[in-house]
């Protein structure tokens, strides 16, 4: 065991948490903005996989990580319009629609890919780490916390941006309150169904670009249903943060690194079936969930479809 | 007038104030529904400095008319004029616009935001949130209204008649035009109630246009300058305020009751439900100090979730043939006193007991055949099943259990037989026997609750009956019938515990009213005269120490 604990290991533990880490703290970003208005985005899986597939794909043609990250955005966006005509426009049921989605998305992108690629899975280069100055220099953890892709820096980013926009925008109030009293909102003069489809939205460009960085620089490559539940573990995320971004990324960086000790342990040859270690990151969420889920808050309209006059 | 507003709708009312012509004026105004003509060509005026009561009965239209003015529905015929202008009111913001601002029955805040962040809410979402601005005018409306409530307290933790005064703040927000409360009293307390008519006649003296709906008759005389009485979607006649002013509470009444049931003869009966002067119980206490008590709760506690109210350290007996009224504020504990009762919910500490047996650990069905029963205040959700048929509701306490099943078979014709004995016996009036329950008026859902659980010939006789709100947003006639089987039930002996938030009802049915606030017995009081200032005391907590 002792060989467990080298630099090298710590180093690389830590660097593949953020990166494993990164696709599930957009996700849970998304989901948490969804279920703030109400929205349980269960369909969050399939905009992920959309993400992944259009970002790898985009980025395979134009040879560009950025152009991947947009069009990655854009197809988790585009899934997502399905789930707020649906679900937010129609009043149809959330997690049947969320469900369908997830699966649709599933079938399609494998035969996309497959039409494109046939049964090959070619990969991307190398995807250029931002190594910020001085900082990667420190040992052990700077080069595992300091020298990433610039969106990991962006993502972290977003935490804060959102922090703020719940609570000191006009957008977040929107927010919390066609979650928690649509009717209130309504009353207030503005669109319950507007505030939760642009909800959806962003859910859906997040989740999307969660899903490309996945592919595009945690994989370098697209392999049919490459999320394996990472959308799901973002749900779990955004309930127990109650609404927090802050402690989403905390939940994203404790998932993240279980599932790079996953890797960890595989390379370094433990003799564990490699199902077992492959376990860990769902034994996680089930422990988490046990210790933690009877202090998950969800807000009281959430599922629930909109109806002027109803109560 | 505020002095410091420039708002047009302010200005507007301060001109009209002195003329004799509405703010707002109804003309013809017809609203139908499929099968339901819920207003009849309505015409009416709400003038500044007025407060024009809307007397009805449920069903009578005024949650209609409300809806129209809020811009939450549109009239299929007639015209609305604000200021003399027509207009059409296609939405809840160009409502408020217009310099109508509505309270609506059921509180329309969100409870996770503070109470200046509620008051901002519909803000575009592209501004910057100008705090200062929105402060200044909070400060202005509570001078005005005369509150104490903190801009930055969270919304959940205020006290309904606080969170009533914070939408009121609202309605003026963009102006004090008309102001319209839709059953303002039916959340508060007495002492709140109070509160409610001194912000009112403030706002009145202010040039403020006050639409007040209720179907309490004494409210209406208490409070009101001008009257009108809807009754089937029609505008049924009005009492105008030089006509008002001269009659006495007893001529306000008759006149109300002619207008609302066509005439005072034969409708006695409807009169005293609605007037709340119904005759109080003979007491029992001489004869309860000889008997031993049938249910004792000992220092119970429950656990609550986040925003339920757990029941603390609560102890009372129950005497045979005793109703025990439980007043107390909406969300002060009495959920949980019943489920606790009944066995929904374990007691986390203390002891119960029924007839000297201990029995805080069973469940629902072993309690049910020791004779506990529970009619629950959420008659379609928690107490029937909205789609399955009257009789499947019927039997739905006993359902797997002979003599209606046998050996896990449903024996569909015994249950339709027994069903439409129930049925018959009381009064439920459905199509059929078959027809799903959730059809039905919320009046004969609770027949079909009560039926059921006040019914002891399937599995043995009820001895102790929990009615939590048992007559919440009936009708007069359903009112009635409900009360009267509470006092007949008590007759016959059973222990009754009858949980209200309507004050009068406790006061005509009960023996002993005790008052929960914040989980725990304020205090029991002996039902009598002057009770009701005893009980408000005790509603606030002001007692309670």
């Amino acid at each position: 065991m002792g060989a467990l604990l080298t630099e090298a290991f710590i180093t690389s533990l830590v660097f593949g948490a953020i990166t494993a880490g990164v696709p599930l703290l957009l996700a849970g970003l998304g989901e948490q903005i969804s279920e703030k208005s109400g929205v349980l985005n269960i369909g969050i899986e399939g905009m992920m996989l959309m993400g992944a597939y259009c970002g790898f794909a985009a980025a395979y043609y134009s040879g560009s990580f950025w152009a991947g990250f947009l069009f990655g955005g854009l197809g988790g966006a585009a899934v997502a319009v399905l789930m707020a005509v649906f679900c937010v426009r129609f009043g149809m049921n959330q997690i049947v629609i969320g469900i369908a989605l997830t699966l649709g998305v599933e079938g399609l992108t494998a035969l996309l890919h497959f039409f494109q690629f046939s049964r090959t899975y070619p990969r991307l280069g190398e995807s250029g780490a931002l190594r910020i100055p001085l900082l990667s220099d420190i040992p052990v953890l700077g080069s595992a916390l300091f020298a990433h892709h610039p969106l990991v820096y962006l993502a972290v980013a977003v935490v804060f941006a959102l922090g703020w926009v719940f609570r000191s925008t006009f957008i977040g109030f929107n927010l919390e309150a066609a979650g928690n009293k649509p009717s209130a909102l309504d009353a207030a003069g503005v669109s319950v169904i507007a505030t939760r489809v642009y909800a959806v939205l962003s859910t859906g460009f997040l989740a999307g670009i969660g899903g490309a960085y996945m592919a595009n620089v945690g994989a370098g490559l697209f392999i049919p249903f490459m999320t394996g539940g990472a959308g799901f573990i973002g749900i779990v995320l955004a309930m127990l943060a109650r609404g927090r971004p802050l402690w989403v990324l905390f939940g994203a960086l404790l998932f993240g690194a279980s599932l790079a000790l996953t890797t960890a342990l595989q390379v370094a040859g433990l003799n564990i079936p490699t199902d077992v270690v492959q376990m860990l990151p769902f034994a996680m969420v089930m422990l988490v969930l046990v210790i933690f889920g009877r202090h998950s808050y969800l807000p009281p309209a959430l599922g629930h479809p909109y109806v002027r006059g109803e109560r | 007038m505020n002095t410091g507003s420039t708002d047009p709708a302010a200005a507007a009312t301060a001109a009209h104030s002195g003329g004799g012509e509405g703010f707002v004026e109804l003309r013809g105004i017809t609203k139908r529904f499929p099968g339901v003509l819920a207003n009849d060509d309505i015409s009416l005026d709400f003038r500044p400095g007025e407060i024009h009561v809307l007397l009805g009965e449920n069903g009578a239209g005024k949650s209609t008319l409300i809806g129209i003015l809020a811009g939450m529905q549109q009239p299929d015929a007639g015209e609305i004029r604000v200021r003399g202008a027509s207009v059409r009111i296609g939405s809840p913001r160009e409502s408020l616009e217009l310099g109508i601002g509505t309270v609506f029955q059921h509180v329309l805040l969100v409870q996770s935001l503070t109470v200046l962040e509620n008051l901002m809410l519909g803000g575009a979402w592209w501004r910057r949130i100008d705090r200062d601005a929105a402060l200044k005018r909070f400060r202005e409306l509570s001078e005005l209204l005369a509150l104490e409530i903190s801009p930055d307290a969270l919304v959940g933790r205020l006290s309904l008649g606080q969170q009533q005064q914070v939408e009121i703040v609202r309605a003026l927000w963009r102006g004090e035009g008309v102001l319209v409360l839709d059953e303002p009293t039916s959340m508060l307390t007495p002492e709140g109630v109070r509160e409610l008519g001194q912000v009112m006649v403030r706002l009145r003296d202010e040039g403020v246009a006050i639409v007040f709906i209720t179907h309490k008759l004494q409210e209406a005389y208490a409070f009101g300058d001008r009257i009108s009485v809807l009754r089937l979607g029609k505008l049924v006649g009005s009492i105008d305020k030089e006509r008002l002013s001269g009659m006495d509470e007893q001529a306000v009444t008759d006149e109300v009751i002619r207008l609302m049931f066509g005439s005072t003869e034969g409708h006695d009966q409807d009169a005293e439900t609605l007037s709340g002067l119904g005759h109080r119980r003979p007491h029992l206490s001489a004869e309860r100090q000889a008997e031993e008590p049938c249910l004792n709760l000992r220092a119970v506690s429950t656990q609550g979730d986040v925003g339920e109210c757990p029941l603390q350290d609560v102890s009372f007996s129950l005497f045979p043939g005793e109703i025990l009224g439980i007043a107390g504020v909406d969300g002060n504990g009495q959920k949980h006193l019943a489920e606790a009762v009944a066995g929904q919910r374990l007691a986390a500490q203390g002891e119960i007991f029924l007839e000297g047996a201990k029995i805080e650990r069973l469940g629902v069905p072993d309690r049910r055949k020791l004779g506990i029963r529970y009619i629950t205040d959420e008659r379609l959700g928690e107490g029937t099943v909205g789609a399955f048929s009257v009789a499947h509701n019927v039997v739905m306490k006993e359902i797997g259990q002979p003599p209606l099943w046998r050996h896990g078979i449903s024996l569909w014709d015994r249950i339709f037989a027994h069903a439409r004995g129930q049925i018959r016996e009381h009064d439920v009036r459905t199509p059929s026997e078959r027809t799903p329950i959730g059809r039905l008026s919320g009046g004969n859902i609770q027949k079909v609750l009560l039926a059921r659980e006040l019914a002891d010939d399937l599995v043995g006789e009820a001895k102790v009956v929990v009615f939590n709100k048992p007559t919440y947003g009936l009708d007069l006639q359903s009112t009635r019938f409900a009360r009267d089987r509470i006092r007949r039930g008590a007759e016959s002996g059973l222990a009754t515990i009858l949980i209200s938030t309507e004050l009068d009802e406790l006061i005509e049915l009960s023996d002993r009213i005790a008052v929960m606030f914040q989980g725990r017995l304020a205090g029991i009081v002996e039902n009598g005269e002057g009770v009701e200032r005893e009980i408000g005391l005790l509603m606030t907590g002001a007692a309670a120490a």
